[in-house]
Formats: structure tokens, sequence, C-alpha cells
């Protein structure tokens, strides 16, 4: 496969976490230092391979974003070593947007200013709440004050871009203390807030702590609440909400996950890491023995692909372009498949219009706040099964 | 072959459905030699995939077994297999009417069974030579005196000459074939007088038509002879005539005391009908055989499709299952919310989920299935007598003098100790106490007259649920009574349901009512708004429910780039959507329409 077509977009997955939240299922191991070492090894052949003739090194990058897991649980010298390697593989843009994403327990001022000057400009923290309780029922490994102190750091490292990561309806949660969470976060006067509804997915441990009894989950009434005051409060500091989950200042929305709601490509590198590349997409080896083994073999580590049909990629453009508040664009949509929306799906815009969850804006297409709500059912219409 | 009549033993297998009779029957199979080894991987007399499942036998069948008896002779043993459910009840009678003998299968460590000793009196009704076999042996609590005993006592057979077997071990296995050829009678009729020969099973093969199944009483049926169905009239001509051995064996003619299949070209099973006689249209027989009844359904629900556009397809369907199962019985209907679909008519509970899984199965279709209900009779004020099997059909309550419903005389075998449950559980059903007697110290026959209704709304599980599984059930129809039944309405979002309608007595209607209500808000996903759910009698409301609106369906984080799980989730989403039925404004699962049966589950 060749790839030489010009995605923008580059995605590292670092896969190692000091220790599992309770609500995660993003693949993730425990850090150690020789995987480790296997895993930059892997990561380094990976993109070798994957650039086979250096074609296309000479597509720039505008976003690169290292996530995890926990980028920062790897030692500054690794990062470095990372970021070198993707310096060397690749052209940045002037302009790239070049994120890591950290945990407030696993940085010091030494890392982010190291990071700073290797090329990251922007640094997501996973905030996720400010109560203590809230964090232990997350099982995050920080306290509120190692955020706090994160931000300072990374403040005096030259960061003018910080992202931080936060969770409501968590079990336990209560409006008050979510909309205070609010407040403190403001105060550190973040450039971008991503504020989740907690989701429980299979297998994570805080799903069984409620299924099992052991944990209340939040009641619905509060759930919209808590959306409800993040939004009012965001919005209020002039973080302006762009996404169904994301809000950030003037200028300052993620480039890299536009690109994903857009439905444009990306390349994924490191263990299961997806990428979307010329109407393919696909996914890596989550087992980081079986990633590197393939590696070492010569053969790409990729463990599952899939063609995007016609009829998938319209769905897809679809459903993530109604994510962003500012809607699907409707003209770009014609360029892109030949046909209208209206053509595809005659009368169901109109139906959902009628039923107040979505309107038109100019030539885009929005969920209204109500529908924002009802996103997934709203969206289901239009798949094509 | 030529076989000599006094060669030919015609027998049957009555056992309870979990006694052993599918093992048996192969093992008597193997040991005649008319399987191999390698062809008993599975168990060949049942050959639907459905009845595999269920374990039940649906379709009866015949094979001829030749064995070579320690007189030195040899003999055509045929094996007449009977279905095992009361649903079937007439089959299993025309079955008995073409043997002379059969196995009275007793597992050593349960006893009789209510639905054996039904079978067994069929039997005895029918003069057969019956054989008692205790069979499963080998299992650690079986205790073969005791069950000899109990067949004495209860049934009334000398037992001492019992065959005792073990068909999982292969014991007593010759033992069973000497008894069949030494007790059994051979058949009598003579091949010269006209042909009358007993149709006991037909099943539609694709290319041949229907199969009939029959045994010859007198005359001969052969090959190319033209054939006349007494009861129906129609005529036919012999394309083929053959024998089970068990891969079908085609011969030239079978004579008086024999048993096999004929295809005559004949393209509906409503043309073959169990029961009725097969004669030669050229010298046709004075009259048919007795016994012939055309069935009459017990069981009516509706059967619509979830996809409208399905109609056609469903009724394509029905007409084809309907070509090899005539019981199935079934007019167009139309409901104000479900559209347009079909009353159906089953011989019982069994039969109808039969029809439906084979309808989703078989022809793909996605259905919705109404409460079962039986036929009302309604004494109106015009003075007339309308037979409703659509409680919505019951005419308004001020026309109606009195309403009849169809009762059955039921049989239960429980252990001595259930006796309460067992009188507790049909007195909540309106049950009428008739008898009991002891068969044994420890085991009881009781007998209660119930409504048919009451049955098919989980009687049968409820019954083995409060007796630890321990008790057997049996009925017969016993005519119409009088009862003070009344209409039940269902308001879904203010609108009347008329396929939730259902007929109740009314000292339960209340109770009914609440019940299915809070089953229904339970069934019913939360919708964008809110939906009361309401029972109603005639105007007045006596439960009412609410399905709280669904506020918030959203899913949080859409990156890290998986987005075709993301998709996936979405499509799930749309095809459960896809499965309900879109009612007025609201969405509603199929599952909601049954949720009437479903009710008692939740009060235990």
């Amino acid at each position: 496969m060749l790839e030489n077509v010009g995605h923008s977009a580059l995605y590292i997955h670092v896969p190692f976490c000091v220790r599992k939240c309770r609500y995660c299922d993003f693949v993730s191991y425990p850090y150690n230092e020789s995987n480790a070492r296997l895993y930059v090894t892997g990561l380094r052949r990976e993109m070798e391979l994957r650039l086979g003739d250096k074609h296309e090194k000479r597509w720039p990058l505008s976003t690169v974003f290292i996530g995890g897991g926990t980028p920062t649980c790897l030692s500054t010298k690794l990062l470095l070593e990372i970021i070198t390697l993707i310096k060397g593989y690749y052209n940045l843009s002037s302009d790239v947007e070049f994120t890591i994403e950290a945990n407030p327990g696993t940085v010091d001022a030494g890392k982010l200013s190291s990071l700073r000057l290797a090329g990251v400009n922007r640094l997501s923290l996973g905030a996720q709440a400010c109560s203590e309780a809230t964090l232990r029922t997350l099982g995050r490994i920080h306290t509120h004050e190692q955020t706090v102190s994160a931000v300072w750091q990374a403040r005096e490292a030259g960061f003018d871009n910080i992202n931080l990561d936060l969770i409501f309806e968590v079990p336990g949660q209560t409006l008050t203390e979510w909309e205070r969470c609010l407040e403190q976060v403001i105060d550190l006067a973040p450039e971008h807030v991503s504020a989740y509804g907690l989701q429980l997915e299979e297998g994570t441990l805080l799903k069984e702590q409620v299924d099992s009894g052991l944990l209340q989950p939040c009641e619905e009434e509060d759930g919209i609440n808590m959306y409800q005051a993040a939004i009012n409060i965001l919005q209020s500091a002039g973080l302006e909400q762009y996404e169904i989950s994301n809000f950030a200042r003037l200028n300052k929305q993620c480039r890299h996950n536009l690109v994903y709601w857009q439905n444009e490509d990306y390349l994924g590198l490191g263990p299961a890491a997806h990428s979307r590349l010329r109407r393919v997409r696909m996914s890596n080896e989550t087992n980081l023995t079986d990633y590197t083994t393939r590696l070492n073999a010569g053969m790409l580590p990729v463990a599952w692909s899939e063609d995007i049909t016609q009829e998938n990629d319209i769905f897809e453009t679809i459903f993530l372009g109604l994510r962003m508040t500012g809607g699907l664009d409707l003209e770009r949509f014609k360029q892109r498949f030949g046909r209208s929306l209206n053509e595809i799906y005659p009368g169901l815009v109109e139906s959902l219009v009628n039923k107040g969850q979505l309107k038109l804006r100019g030539n885009h297409l929005c969920l209204t706040p109500a529908g924002m709500l009802l996103a997934n059912a709203v969206m289901c219409e239009f798949a094509p099964v | 072959m030529d076989i000599r009549q006094d060669h030919i033993r015609n027998f049957c297998i009555i056992a309870h459905i979990d006694h052993g009779k599918s093992t048996l029957a192969d093992r008597l199979l193997e040991y005649t030699g008319a399987l191999t080894q390698r062809e008993m991987s599975e168990q060949v007399l049942d050959n639907m995939e459905l009845e595999r499942e269920r374990g039940i036998t649906i379709k009866l069948r015949a094979v001829r077994l030749n064995y070579l008896a320690r007189d030195g002779q040899e003999y055509a043993l045929n094996l007449i297999d009977t279905p095992g459910h009361v649903d079937f009840t007439y089959e299993v009678s025309r079955s008995l009417a073409s043997c002379e003998g059969a196995l009275l299968v007793v597992d050593a460590a349960q006893g009789i069974e209510a639905q054996t000793l039904a079978n067994v009196y069929l039997a005895i009704d029918h003069d057969l030579e019956i054989i008692p076999v205790i069979n499963k042996i080998d299992l650690p609590s079986a205790d073969p005196e005791r069950v000899r005993n109990e067949i004495e006592e209860v049934i009334g057979l000398s037992a001492q000459d019992a065959v005792l077997t073990s068909a999982k071990t292969g014991e007593g296995i010759e033992e069973i074939l000497e008894a069949i050829v030494q007790r059994i009678p051979p058949p009598q009729g003579d091949e010269t007088s006209p042909l009358q020969a007993l149709i006991f099973d037909s099943h539609y093969d694709s290319y041949k038509g229907v199969i009939a199944y029959f045994r010859v009483m007198e005359g001969r049926l052969a090959k190319g002879m033209p054939i006349k169905m007494m009861a129906i009239g129609k005529e036919f001509e012999v394309n083929e005539v053959g024998v089970f051995k068990p891969a079908p064996t085609l011969v030239d003619e079978l004579r008086a005391g024999e048993v096999g299949f004929l295809a005559a070209s004949i393209k509906n099973a409503r043309d073959c009908r169990v029961g009725d006689t097969i004669t030669n249209a050229n010298r046709s027989a004075a009259a048919p055989l007795p016994g012939y009844r055309q069935v009459k359904p017990m069981v009516y629900c509706g059967l619509y499709p979830v996809e409208s556009n399905e109609y056609g397809a469903l009724r394509d369907a029905l007409d084809k299952l309907k070509l090899n199962d005539a019981s199935l019985v079934y007019e167009a209907e139309t409901s104000e919310a479900l559209g347009f679909g079909f009353r159906c008519g089953f011989l019982g509970l069994l039969h109808m989920e039969i029809i439906q899984e084979r309808l989703e199965r078989e022809y793909g279709l996605s259905l919705i299935t109404t409460a079962p209900s039986v036929r009302y009779r309604v004494n109106t004020t015009a003075g007339e007598t309308q037979e409703i099997d659509n409680p919505s059909l019951m005419p308004p309550s001020g026309s109606i003098v009195s309403v009849e419903e169809p009762f059955v005389a039921a049989t239960i075998m429980v252990p001595q100790e259930f006796v309460g449950a067992v009188m507790e559980l049909s007195q909540e059903r309106r049950g009428v106490y008739k008898d009991m007697v002891y068969l044994s110290q420890s085991r009881v026959m009781i007998k209660y007259d119930l409504p048919l209704s009451e049955i098919i709304f989980d009687f049968f599980d409820q019954l083995k649920s409060r007796t630890k599984g321990y008790a057997s059930l049996d009925y017969e129809w016993d005519g119409f009574r009088q009862s003070k039944l009344v209409k039940m309405d269902i308001l879904v979002n203010e609108e009347p349901l008329d396929a939730l309608s259902f007929i109740v007595h009314q000292d339960k209607s209340y109770q009914r009512g609440r019940a299915l209500v809070e089953k229904l808000r339970s069934l019913i996903p939360r919708q964008l708004f809110e939906v009361p759910i309401q029972a109603a009698i005639g105007s007045k409301v006596i439960a009412r429910e609410t399905v709280r609106a669904r506020r918030k369906d959203v899913l949080a984080k859409c990156y890290g780039g998986d987005i075709t799980r993301k998709r996936k989730l979405l499509e799930k989403q749309k095809e459960g959507k896809k499965r309900m039925k879109q009612v007025g404004s609201v969405e509603i699962p199929q599952e909601a329409f049954m949720a009437v049966l479903k009710i008692g589950e939740d009060k235990r």
C-alpha cells in the first residue's frame, strides 16, 4: 500500500500508563522501561515501513497528536526521541499544531520545558475532575493541586495553548461540585476545555462497580443539568462550544480533532492506533509483542482494515460533521459525493428539522441544542442499514 | 422382496418427552442394520431442525426394519413414529390406528407421565398389543420394580414380562425385537379386497409434491394406480410407492398390512389429510375407514409483518407452509395499529411457536405476533351467536347477552407432595375440580376442567415450576361453557391499540390489566416524549403507567480515530429501531405484543 497521499494529520499512540483509570477502555499497559524501549524501536520501524519511498515527506503535516495512554509516563529522553523521529521522517508545516497528552501526575517543569523546546506547542492535560472524591472514583493518580501546578509549570515552559479534559456525570458527583470544578478550571484560564459526559464502557472497572450496585449511576436529569452548566459557564468565560464536548477560545479549536470530525485522512502509528488513508480504515495490533513482531518481520502491524464504501463514507461524514456546532458543510458534502444530502435522504432532513432536532444555518446543517442531547437518535437516522 | 403378511409387525413407541424414545428408535435401527454406526451420529427419526432443538417429534415417520428373529425367520418390522405433544393428539391417534402393537417406554427412574398415560389409553382404545419397556435401567436412580408396579396399578396392564432395557448401553434391545415378533399380532386384511389405506401423516416435498404416509388396511396400492381420497374426494395417479429403510426405497406395490409412502403429484396438503382413506379410483371401497375428522384449531393469534411491505411475502410464506401443514388455518385481517396481517389458527401453543419460528427462520420474515386467543362464542341481544377468535372483534358490552368460552378436561399427574400446589394453581386458573386418584402411595392423578384460555397463558410453565418439574399434563376438548368475560383495551399514548386487546374473566380483570400495563412499561423503550399506557374496560380506565421521556442520548467522546466502532453503534441503534413497530408516533418492540403472556413471569 502506497502512503503517498496527502494526509496532513499524524497520531501517535503511546500505550502506557502508570495505572489504568477505572473508566478507560483505551489500549494501555502498565509502564516499564524495557517495554517502552521496545515500543520506540517499533515506532521507528513503522515510520520507515510506512514511508517506503519517502514520497510522503513532501506533504507537510499540519497536525501532530501524541496521545495515549499517558505519553508523559515515558521519560523525557524517550519522548524527545519520538519527537526527533517524527521530525526526521515527516515535514511539519510552519504552523503545525503539535499536541501531547499529559497526566498532571507525570509532568514536571523540566519535562514540560524540554517538550516545548522540542516543538510541542499544545498541551492536553487530563485533569478530569477537581474534587478528590471524584478523582478517586475515576481512579486517577493525581490531585487537583497537581493539575494546578502542572498548568503553572506549562505556562512557565511557554505553552500558550492548553487543553483541560473534564468528565461529568460521574457516580457520586453532584451538580454543585461540577459547577465549582468548572469555576476552578476557568481560573486556570485554559485555551481549550473538553467536557465529556462519562460513558460507562464494557470491561471497565467503573462499569462493573455500577452494574453490581456498588456505585449509583448519575440520574439522567442531573447529567443534562451538568451538561447545560458546562455550556453556560464555559461560554460565559469565553470558551465557545464548537463540538458536542469541546470548547475553545477564538482560533484555539483543536485542529487535529477537526480532521476526524471533517472525516479526512489521518495516519495513526503505534499499537492500537487507527488510520484513515485513501478510503481505507485500519487499525494496528493492540498487543505490544504482536506489534513489534510484525514490524521485525518487515510487515506493517495492521491488524484490521476495511475499505470505506461510499455508503459508509457518506454516513460517517454526516455523523462526524453533525458533532460540530458549525455543523455539516452541505456544499462541501455535495462536492465530495456528487449528490446533495437531500438527494440521498429525501425528506429526512426536513422531518428532523420539523422535529426541532436539526436546523439549517446557511450552507450548514447543525444539531439544535435539543438535538445535541439526542445526537445519537438523530445521527442513526442517516445510517445506511 | 415379497413379505408374507404374517411376517409383518406394525408398531409404534409411546413415551414421555425425555424418556428416551429417539435413542431407543436409533438403537432398533442400528441393531437391525438399517443404519451403520456412523449414520447413528444423529437421531434419525427427528429430522427437522426445530424438532431437534425442542427435543420433540413434530412429524411422524415410518421406518421398515428387517429383523432375522431367533426362530430363523426374517420379519419386516414397521416402526411408526408418533409425536409427543398434546397439540398433535389427533395425529397420534391415526398412527396408532395403523399399528397392531405399541412399545410403552417408561423411564425407570421417573415412572409414568400424564402424556404417556393419555397415549396408552388411546392405544388400548385401538386394541393394540402393548409391550411395556422399562428404559434407562443403567441410571443409578433406576427403580424398575416400582415402575413395574406403577404400570400395573395405573394402567392395569400386566408388566411381569416388561422388557428391561437401556437404550444408552444397548442392553435389552434384542429382547424388545423378539417381543415385537412374538407378542404383536401380524396385520390382517385381504389383499384382494378393494383398496383401503389409512393416511397417518404427510409431508411436503418441493419436487414431488405431498408425500403421503399410509398403512394399507385392505387390498393393494401400486405404482400407476388411479387413487381417490375418500373424504376429500380428489383423485390422483400414483407416481411412486416406497418404504423407508430408512432411506426411501421404491417398490412396485404395497399390500394389505404394509406401511409406506406414495407420491402422486399432490400439490396441496389440503388434498391429503391425515385420517383420510385412500382407495382405488377404479375399484372403490364401499366405505372409508372410520375415525376421520378435520382437525380444528384451538388457539388463534394475529401475525403481522414488522415492515408493512412484507405483507405479500408473509402471505406467500403462509401459503407455502399450508401446503405441508393442513392444520394451519389463516385469513387476512386488518389491525388499526399493525396494518395488514393474518389471523391464524393453530392446534396449540407449540404448533403456533413452530409456525412462527419457521416463518422467521425459513422465510426471513420479521413478525409481530399478537397474544394468542381462544375462540369465544358470543350470544347477542339480537339473538345471534357469533364466534370470535380476535378479542378486538368483541361486540360492545351493551349488545352481549352472554359469552361462552372453551373448556378442556385436564389430567395432571404429580408426586403426592405437590398436590396442594397443583390444586392452588388450578383454582387460580378458574379450574373446576373433578377427581383425584392415588396411582400409588406417592403419585396422584388430579382431574380438573379448565378454561382453555387459562391453559394457553403459561399454565404449563407454572405447573412445571411449582412442582419442580415433576408434574405432567394432558388435556382434551370439553366444549363451551358460559363465563363472566370482559374485553380489556390497552391505550398507548391515549390511543387504543387493538392488537393488545384481550378477553379476561371479570374477577381477574383488574389484576391482569394492572400487571399488563406494568409489563408494557418495562418493554416499551423510552421515547422522546412521555408515553402513558392505560388498561380500560369500556370507557373505564383501571390501570395506568407512564414511560418517561428520553431526553439524553449522546456519545460524548468521539475521537481517537476509532470511527468504525461509533458507526457500528449508530447502525445497531437504527437496526433496533427498525425492529420496532411504529404505532402512531410510538415505537413499540415486537415482544410488547406478547406481553400479556409474560405477566405471570413477574408475579413469581
